[in-house]
């Protein structure tokens, strides 16, 4: 019979990570009792500043790093306990772009598959391989490729063993926007053929890209994990900007309801709102500016995005 | 178990050994075939025989064990050292694959390699000594015992280096001199009274007679004395790989 678990993750989650902790021997603690489920076929994003305990969960799901307290399952597998069935469902690229320089990509990938127990399949590895643009490649050495390259490389390792689940630490750091797009592409690709994919970065656009979700990481405690557009309308932000025909002193007195800002020169009016308020007030707004006779010859609204929305959560709590 | 892994790894540790023919298998065979030509052919013509057994012939099974612990140990020492070193050992360690697997990998291709190289000095001994093997059977079996050892000897050492003057310090500083010292190139009869005495201390001593015994029959030690305590060593390397494979020493933080 399994034992009995207090707290039964949902059917959807892939990935059921309780009560994780980790102290170094150092006696840093990377992680605080982490609590996170990744829904299967999801593309989740972890976000959270250098040293935020990003990598090492990461590193203790897949088994590079062991965990000090709390229990990690993949699919329901037990990665103590079960780590074969586990680690046989994860790929994993790193940060780091460790490759064995004097092998070939053809090799190193081939090598890949072999090690997470699977028979030789030539032409799966080519499909891969075509995928990443590293098909004419292949017979090059490592040590001869560029640092996108070498991305490429890792990732068509990470993918060798048709993994169910894909980490992704980082993936984009130092990759130039023509990859970077690739690799949002292939991310999407993936999911739609059922990977579960989850992703670390600085890049809030990267997340703001690609995710469903968004968990934000900081001093190792997960400060909060929300569907992406959620949070955007939870915590987001807009601005209307008006471009004044004539430069103002002082915001008029008739607006003092509204929390307007001048900018310096007096030439725009900068009205902030909530966008879960239900009535915004722009259009009483816009009304009183006609009856103060307060002309502009230009608007736009603009919506906050994931990095202020990241930068101040993160702030708040510091 | 995990077959497929161990072939992989098996396959990538010999692909890195062709790769590198010359450094691997060319220069130990050079070097050989030195010494058979300053201690064999050059000094040797002129020496007596040893145990009935001349000079020349003598020292092989001694110049093939020198070979033979210095390229088990370097090989699996270099092998598991280099992921450590590239960072590539993320992938082993994120793998579905026990030690168990790891080590026949790792340990498999690199006993393979000194077993290949271990055939090939004694080829070539051919070129400038007659000799005879009174016990093949024996022989190849002291020649895979040690091979399988020396080798996981040599695994632990890469384990445990975190650096190359590490990987380096073990087979220069011990392994050498001890392999010098162990009766390669002298029976332990032509030492003074109290260096037999001592020199029973070194283990070498057992591997080089329990080999020479297998071709020609006679030894400074006891045959049985030989392989039992090569065996001993093959099990107390397998014991410590076991311990740090099970606490992550080294390996996992």
């Amino acid at each position: 019979m399994p034992p009995l678990d207090a707290t039964p993750s949902a059917p959807d989650a892939i990935v059921a990570i309780r009560g994780l902790s980790k102290t170094y021997k150092t006696g840093f603690q990377a992680l605080k009792r982490v609590d996170l489920e990744i829904r299967r076929g999801e593309i989740f994003a972890l976000l959270g500043p250098n040293g935020a305990g990003k990598t090492t969960l990461i590193s203790i799901v897949c088994g590079i790093v062991n965990g000090s307290e709390g229990s990690v399952t993949v699919d329901g597998h037990d990665i103590a306990r079960d780590y074969r069935a586990s680690r046989g469902l994860i790929g994993l690229v790193p940060q780091e772009l460790s490759t064995d320089a004097f092998e070939t990509v053809w090799a190193t990938v081939k090598f890949s598959r072999g090690l997470f127990g699977k028979p030789a399949n030539p032409a799966y590895l080519e499909k891969i391989l075509r995928e990443l643009s590293l098909w004419e490649k292949r017979d090059s050495k490592i040590m001869t490729l560029s640092g996108g390259m070498k991305r490429r490389v890792l990732i068509a390792k990470a993918l060798a063993h048709e993994p169910r689940v894909l980490f992704l630490d980082e993936p984009t750091a130092g990759v130039d926007v023509e990859l970077r797009h690739d690799m949002w592409q292939m991310v999407h690709r993936l999911r739609e053929s059922g990977v579960t994919i989850i992703l670390t970065t600085h890049y809030i656009e990267e997340a703001e890209e690609m995710a469903d979700r968004i968990g934000v990481i900081n001093r190792g405690e997960l400060v909060l994990v929300e569907e992406k557009h959620t949070l955007m309308r939870k915590l987001g932000k807009k601005q209307l900007s008006l471009q004044l025909q004539t430069p103002l002193q002082a915001v008029p007195e008739g607006l003092a309801n509204w929390p307007l800002e001048l900018s310096a020169d007096g030439g725009c009016l900068v009205y902030t709102f909530d966008t879960q308020g239900r009535d915004t007030g722009i259009a009483e707004l816009l009304r009183k500016l006609g009856e103060l006779g307060i002309d502009f010859k230009d608007l736009h609204s603009s919506e906050s995005s994931l990095e202020d929305i990241f930068v101040s959560l993160v702030r708040a709590r510091a | 178990m995990n077959v497929y892994a161990i072939r992989a790894i098996y396959r990538f540790e010999m692909a890195r050994t062709f790769r590198t023919l010359m450094q691997s298998i060319a220069s130990p065979v050079l070097s050989t075939s030195l010494y058979f030509v300053v201690f064999g052919a050059a000094i040797g013509s002129r020496m007596g025989e040893v145990g009935g057994v001349s000079y020349g012939a003598f020292i092989i099974p001694g110049l093939i064990m020198l070979s033979l612990l210095n390229e088990s140990i370097s090989n699996a020492a270099f092998g598991i050292y280099m992921p450590k070193w590239a960072g590539t050992i993320y992938e082993l360690l994120s793998a579905p694959v026990s030690y168990v697997e790891v080590v026949l990998g790792y340990v498999g291709a690199a006993a393979t390699k000194s077993v290949i190289l271990g055939l090939l000095i004694l080829v070539t001994a051919r070129l400038f000594v007659d000799y005879e093997i009174l016990h093949p059977f024996w022989m190849v079996a002291f020649l895979l015992l040690t091979a399988v050892t020396f080798s996981l000897f040599g695994f632990i050492i890469g384990l445990w280096a975190d650096d190359f003057q590490k990987l380096q310090v073990v087979p220069l500083m011990v392994i050498t001199p001890l392999t010098f010292l162990g009766g390669s190139f002298y029976s332990i009869s032509m030492l003074p009274p109290v260096w037999q005495k001592i020199t029973l201390f070194n283990p070498v001593v057992y591997l080089v007679n329990g080999f020479r015994w297998s071709f020609y029959g006679k030894a400074d030690v006891n045959v049985v004395v030989s392989a039992g305590m090569t065996v001993g060593f093959l099990l107390l390397c397998l014991a410590v790989v076991w311990w740090i494979f099970r606490t992550g020493w080294k390996l996992k933080s």
